[in-house]
């Protein structure tokens, strides 16, 4: 087995630190290292957007990224998102909405849509649809998801 | 039973009760289980599409270091040659055994060889390299009219044609051929002033659930088995895991963990036995999942088919005589869904003359599993757009055309049944009143098709328990897994019958231990049966409640009326107490209240829908786009209205990926060349406009809130719809899906 490697890093606004193999990428160093299991595989290859999170500012598919790779940065995951006794506004569009069926999308839509208000707070449904186009969901047809978006525009800006 | 009238909790759209657990990462779906001691494994496929198997040597895997133990077809059990009964239709056990690991034969590329434990996934993967296996390649046959032929490579080489109940002489890669007749054909095409008659072929595609198979099994020493996975049916794996290992069904346990998408592809097993015999051979727990490449190649997608149809028509719009040739392939195995392809391709119709013949093929492709109305999209496909023919022929409005020929309760249909009530022609008047139809259609290149969709829906075997909570809530534990939101329409429906608010509903979705037998989360049954037993559950925790108020007051039980959620005596003392009062006095009345339910509905009531949509064709790079879509359904009644809208729209936008770009693509070896989310493209948010849901309620006798199932039809007439609007904007008729950008281009004659 590959000797493993020592980071020290920033997730949701905590200190973590963890060791992980140089080969196992940032989703798997999330799910079996640290059990964070709310970013989901379900391509491994960067196509579905399941495993979306925010490194540094910047959405990225977890399962792109290398565990190693972490060192000195800031995470933000699904699981850092809501406060104790209250959801993100965009969690509770995505309720209101009824934006999910199945589910295993949801948090990586949620992360995509935060990335996207972060620093576009009113985009149009052209903008929401060309930034989410990086999650794939198979339940839903997008329908409630882009409105659910919208809705959490108007309550975040 | 089942008027069309208003609910108090029925037809409203609070909250689903598990969302917060699924917006916050928090819910716990197969792969996110975990366990102490786990071990992991990877599976060996077979590289080649039709390879018989000489030898296997596991020798240099099990040395390698890590490594805890190997399994292949050897490890089964024998087993008979025998049709089991799994509750779910019937399935050949040897069949069943031999797609989870090959025995003599590799059928498909992707099929299972062998599986490897390990201490890592990465170690496993490690020694799936080590595995040797010797194969003699043998040609492979892909599509299903090349597989029909005398001289095709046969898959079985024992395997004779079930020809209408005799067996075929010579083996045969064809099943089965049935054949369905009603009147007299040749008599209606006689009749009829314009006879149309077209080939179409579809591709294979696949469900494309985002999350991938998953299963973690742990054997115990007193033979107790028990399996953690994400399923559409804990039942319909403990049937079929008992069945492929020989173990008694109650010495299996299967815990159903959350679910990321189904669509038909996650009730047959495929790692779930694999973990399982790895669990039993380490002694140890065994996790197994698969990758996207795994899902694609080694997991049953729906059928690519060839059909032919043929529709006779008189000037005034009468269908006079149809016919239907449907072959249709079944990958590996026989048993593609041509049966249920027969039944849906002209029934939406009176058609008084007709054949409808089909043939089950085997081909060098994964085994075929359901996938939303199984087979009815390629039936539709060319049943709907041969409609669009015969309509601009006799220079008919294709919605008018529909409600002129439109089945009514009672006609006969080419398979003999009568048909049952169904709303199709308030489905047709929705999408005519809506204004997308008669919005003018603007700029070039543009055109408008309409098709209808129709699936019978199923009922089958649900058990519901509720447990009466101090606190005036209920807790109801159900055995369906919920891909779609049914903990909430489940919930509701209790919460209808005991007069209390949705969220004083908790549903659990209960392992096979704990809750009664329930059929899978398929055939659009989930809100409709296991909401009817549900029903069945809620009105037997009320008997039980007006039982304790009569004590309570010191009345006979018949004195009790029970209306708007308060329970009420009736002997001229006017004593009243609500739901939650009644529940806080249990203590004094007898202790705890346990209500049960069973259902085992025979009239699920079918669902149809007509599609309207607008799409634009580039002229030059041959690329569809959908502009406008609208979709309308008859729902029965929608008990969670927003959660209707979602299956509309969901299964609209997979019959448009199933239209415009999706298919397995094969090169000259039956090999699967575009096994990724990247080569098989769904639709992104980007590709798409709103999704128009227009629900229609025409009540379903069968059930007491009038539900019908609303999942599978909205997947059945977009490619007909779609291709219809294509003749629209370029006058050329497309009779192959996918409509890619290529084939649009060679239809219209540009390259």
């Amino acid at each position: 087995m590959p000797k493993k490697v020592h980071v020290q890093t920033t997730i949701n606004g905590e200190a973590v630190e963890y060791l992980c193999e140089p080969r196992q990428s940032l989703l798997e160093v999330l799910r079996d290292v640290l059990h964070l299991t709310g970013a989901k595989e379900g391509c491994n290859n960067g196509n579905c957007g399941a495993c979306s999170v925010i490194l540094d500012g910047r959405l990225v598919n977890s399962c792109l990224v290398l565990g190693a790779e972490l060192e000195g940065k800031s995470l933000e995951t699904i699981e850092g998102l809501a406060e104790p006794e209250q959801l993100h506004p965009i969690q509770d569009a995505f309720l209101e909405n009824a934006a999910l069926q199945c589910g295993i999308c949801t948090p990586g839509f949620i992360m995509a849509a935060k990335a996207l208000l972060d620093q576009n707070p009113n985009p149009t449904e052209h903008e929401i649809r060309y930034w989410l186009a990086g999650n794939l969901c198979r339940c839903t047809g997008y329908d409630k998801i882009v409105r659910a978006v919208q809705d959490a525009a108007q309550t975040t800006s | 039973m089942a008027e069309k009238k208003d609910y108090k909790v029925v037809g409203t759209r609070p909250i689903r009760h598990d969302g917060v657990d699924k917006v916050t990462g928090r819910a716990l779906y197969g792969a996110d289980f975990q366990t102490v001691g786990l071990l992991h494994g990877k599976v060996l496929r077979s590289p080649h599409a039709h390879a018989r198997i000489k030898s296997i040597d596991t020798s240099r895997a099990e040395a390698h270091p890590g490594v805890r133990a190997v399994v292949t077809a050897k490890d089964f059990p024998a087993v008979e040659d025998k049709i089991a009964d799994l509750g779910e239709g019937a399935a050949n056990v040897k069949d069943l055994q031999d797609n989870v690991l090959a025995g003599d034969k590799a059928l498909y590329k992707g099929h299972q060889v062998a599986a490897v434990a390990a201490i890592d996934p990465h170690t496993a993967e490690e020694a799936l390299e080590l595995i040797d296996v010797e194969y003699e390649v043998l040609p492979p046959v892909i599509k299903v009219l090349d597989a029909m032929k005398e001289d095709a490579p046969l898959l079985h080489e024992d395997m004779h044609t079930d020809e209408m109940g005799e067996k075929s002489e010579k083996p045969s890669n064809i099943a089965a051929h049935f054949q369905h007749k009603q009147g007299d054909p040749e008599k209606g095409y006689a009749e009829a002033d314009v006879v149309v008659e077209q080939e179409y072929t579809t591709e294979t595609v696949h469900q494309g659930y985002i999350e991938p198979h998953n299963a973690t099994a742990l054997y115990n020493p007193d033979g107790q088995l028990t399996i953690w996975c994400s399923t559409q049916g804990a039942f319909a794996v403990r049937g079929q895991v008992s069945e492929i290992l020989q173990i008694p069904v109650s010495k299996v346990k299967v815990v159903p963990m959350e679910i990321g998408g189904g669509f038909g592809g996650k009730i047959n097993v495929y790692i779930k036995p694999i973990a399982a015999m790895l669990s039993m051979k380490t002694g140890k727990p065994v996790k197994v999942l698969m990758s996207r490449a795994d899902v694609f190649e080694g997991t049953g997608p729906t059928p690519g088919s060839y059909v032919r149809v043929k529709m006779g028509a008189t000037n005034d719009g009468r269908i006079t005589a149809a016919e239907a040739y449907l072959a249709f392939e079944a990958g590996a195995y026989p048993g593609s869904p041509v049966g249920a392809a027969a039944f849906c391709v002209f029934s939406p119709y009176k058609v008084e003359n007709g054949t409808v013949d089909g043939y089950d093929v085997v081909v060098n492709k994964p085994k075929t599993a359901a996938y939303r109305a199984p087979g009815a999209t390629n039936a539709a496909f060319a049943a709907e757009t041969v409609i669009d023919e015969i309509c601009e022929k006799i220079g008919m409005d294709p919605l008018e055309f529909r409600i002129l020929n439109s089945a009514t309760e009672g006609d006969i249909r080419i398979d003999g049944p009568p048909a049952p009530r169904v709303g199709f022609i308030e489905t047709v008047e929705a999408a005519k009143d809506h204004p997308h139809y008669s919005a003018p259609l603007e700029g070039e290149n543009v055109g408008r098709g309409v098709a209808s969709g129709y699936w019978p829906n199923f009922g089958m075997k649900s058990s519901v328990s509720i447990n009466v909570t101090g606190d005036g809530t209920i807790s109801l534990v159900e055995g369906s897994t919920d891909i779609g939101g049914t903990r909430a329409s489940i919930a509701m429906q209790a919460a209808e019958v005991l007069g209390i608010p949705a969220e004083s509903v908790t549903p659990t979705v209960a392992d096979t231990d704990s809750v009664g037998y329930t059929d899978v989360t398929g055939g659009s049954r989930t809100a409709f049966a296991t909401g009817y037993a549900a029903y069945e559950a809620a009105q037997d925790v009320k008997q039980q409640m007006i039982e304790r108020a009569a004590k309570l007051w010191e009345v006979d039980p018949e004195e009790v009326q029970f209306a708007d959620g308060v329970f009420s005596s009736v002997n001229g003392k006017e004593q009243e107490i609500d739901f939650k009062g009644l529940a806080e006095r249990l203590d004094e009345t007898g202790g705890p209240v346990v209500g049960r339910g069973t259902a085992d509905p025979n009239q699920p009531g079918p669902s149809i829908g007509l599609h309207v949509v607008d799409v634009e064709v580039d002229p030059d790079t041959g690329k569809i786009d959908i502009l406008r879509y609208t979709a309308t359904q008859d729902a029965g009644k929608a008990v969670h209205p927003s959660y209707v809208e979602g299956q509309i729209q969901g299964g609209a936008v997979q019959g448009i990926g199933w239209a415009l770009n999706e298919e397995y693509i094969y090169n000259e070896k039956g090999e699967m060349t575009n096994a990724s989310f990247l080569d098989y493209r769904i639709p992104t948010c980007l590709d798409l406009p709103m999704i128009d849901a227009v629900i229609v309620e025409v009540p379903n006798p069968g059930h007491p809130f009038g539900v019908r199932g609303v999942g599978e039809t909205p997947i059945i007439a977009p490619p007909a719809a779609i291709a219809n609007a294509v003749y629209r904007a370029t006058g050329v008729r497309l009779k192959e899906l996918p409509m890619s950008p290529g084939r649009v281009l060679k239809a219209m004659g540009k390259i």
